[in-house]
């Protein structure tokens, strides 16, 4: 085995091409999020609230994070190549769970009320949700309105549901423009939003999080629940896209 | 030794993964059950693909641990794999003097600290002033 291959790599585009730059976060007076205080901080960490901290990960986690720390701290990896890695295998963890949950809530009106009505509880009755407690809310997509994630001051993600967060979505820019320019940033992911739709962005935190209930499209009547699980993306349910029937679908009609 | 290009890698290849212990994994590759777990198998890859080791060495050290990790009666199903994943990047890592467990040790605590003193809602971040 040689550790010596190069394979230099052209990753897709996504997002990443405009992530250069726009470090400034978003002022969040736009967002729609039940954000408490806890987002209103700009000021540094350096302040102890003692009631109010984040839990701390199992120590395993800390580990590697103490490894990567202490080798992108000397300058032998840097974090960018590890996302590279990471992303490849983005879908890796948990890809289908969430899928599982918005296609039960489009075949069954009463898991669908229960969802939107206690997002946490109803995940938790199909059994994804994680060991870290966080609070699970499901925003719905309707012809009038479209919801869009994002976690503007870390990257918040409900990893349990929908797997390992993109790096676009932990990028800068990202974070900062979901909400300054949403609409510009959804028509980047070749989502156009008309005008008369409105966009709101929902800001994740450590005690909450967001998922999107995409539409159902049209022409999907006929598919059985698990087909539908099969056709629910993972940009969907952060907001990023729709979810498109698929092509020649079982009607092979156009409605 | 030389370094992979700056782009990093494409999915790691199939060869590579099989010289390891086998690792949880579907028809399609491996799995993680959690983000910390794919931040580990990216450190290994990352790593040995600069050439701070071999692939081979890895896979030698991670069977390692496994196999400690049996003789010392721990069940063999998988589900601390990437326990010891972690547990052989750091002895590798103090090893090549990449690092010492000191170190490690001292920013774990950092971390753990970061996380007991960042309220919600903030990036932890390790202080650096202090």
């Amino acid at each position: 085995m040689d550790e010596s291959e190069g394979r230099p790599v052209d990753r897709r585009g996504f997002i990443k091409d405009a992530a250069v730059g726009a470090a400034a976060f978003a002022a969040p007076g736009k967002l729609m999020a039940d954000q408490t205080e806890s987002h209103d901080h700009s000021h540094g960490h350096d302040h102890d609230h003692d009631h109010d901290h984040q839990d701390v990960p199992p120590d395993i986690a800390l580990r590697v994070r103490a490894l990567e720390s202490v080798l992108v701290e000397k300058g032998m990896v840097t974090s960018a190549a590890l996302d590279v890695i990471v992303d490849t295998y983005e879908n890796r963890i948990g890809p289908r769970n969430g899928a599982e949950v918005v296609a039960k809530a489009w075949v069954d009106p009463a898991y669908r009320e229960r969802l939107l009505a206690d997002g946490t509880a109803a995940i938790g009755e199909l059994g994804h949700l994680g060991g870290q407690g966080e609070h699970m809310k499901v925003v719905e997509n309707t012809p009038e309105v479209h919801n869009l994630v994002v976690c503007t001051l870390c990257s918040c993600y409900p990893w349990p549901t929908l797997g390992l967060p993109p790096a676009w979505y932990k990028s800068s820019a990202y974070r900062a423009r979901a909400v300054i320019e949403p609409r510009t940033v959804l028509s980047e992911f070749g989502l156009d939003v008309p005008e008369d739709v409105e966009v709101r962005v929902w800001d994740s935190t450590a005690e909450i999080r967001y998922l999107v209930l995409p539409e159902r499209p049209a022409g999907t009547e006929d598919m059985s629940q698990e087909e539908l699980a099969g056709i629910v993306s993972r940009d969907s349910m952060i907001g990023v896209a729709r979810v498109e029937a698929p092509a020649g679908g079982p009607s092979g009609g156009d409605q | 030794m030389t370094s992979a290009g700056r782009g990093g890698a494409e999915r790691v290849d199939a060869e590579r993964l099989a010289a390891l212990p086998p690792l949880p994994a579907d028809e399609d590759g491996p799995v993680f059950e959690a983000p910390w777990q794919a931040q580990a198998f990216a450190l290994a890859v990352r790593l040995s693909e600069i050439g701070y080791f071999t692939w081979k060495e890895w896979a030698g050290t991670l069977a390692d641990e496994l196999a400690a990790a049996e003789a010392r009666g721990e069940p063999d199903d998988g589900s601390r794999y990437y326990h010891h994943w972690v547990a052989a990047l750091e002895r590798l890592v103090v090893d090549r003097r990449l690092s010492s467990s000191a170190a490690l040790d001292d920013c774990r605590e950092a971390w753990a600290d970061a996380y007991r003193h960042t309220p919600h809602g903030q990036p932890v971040e390790l202080g650096r002033a202090d």
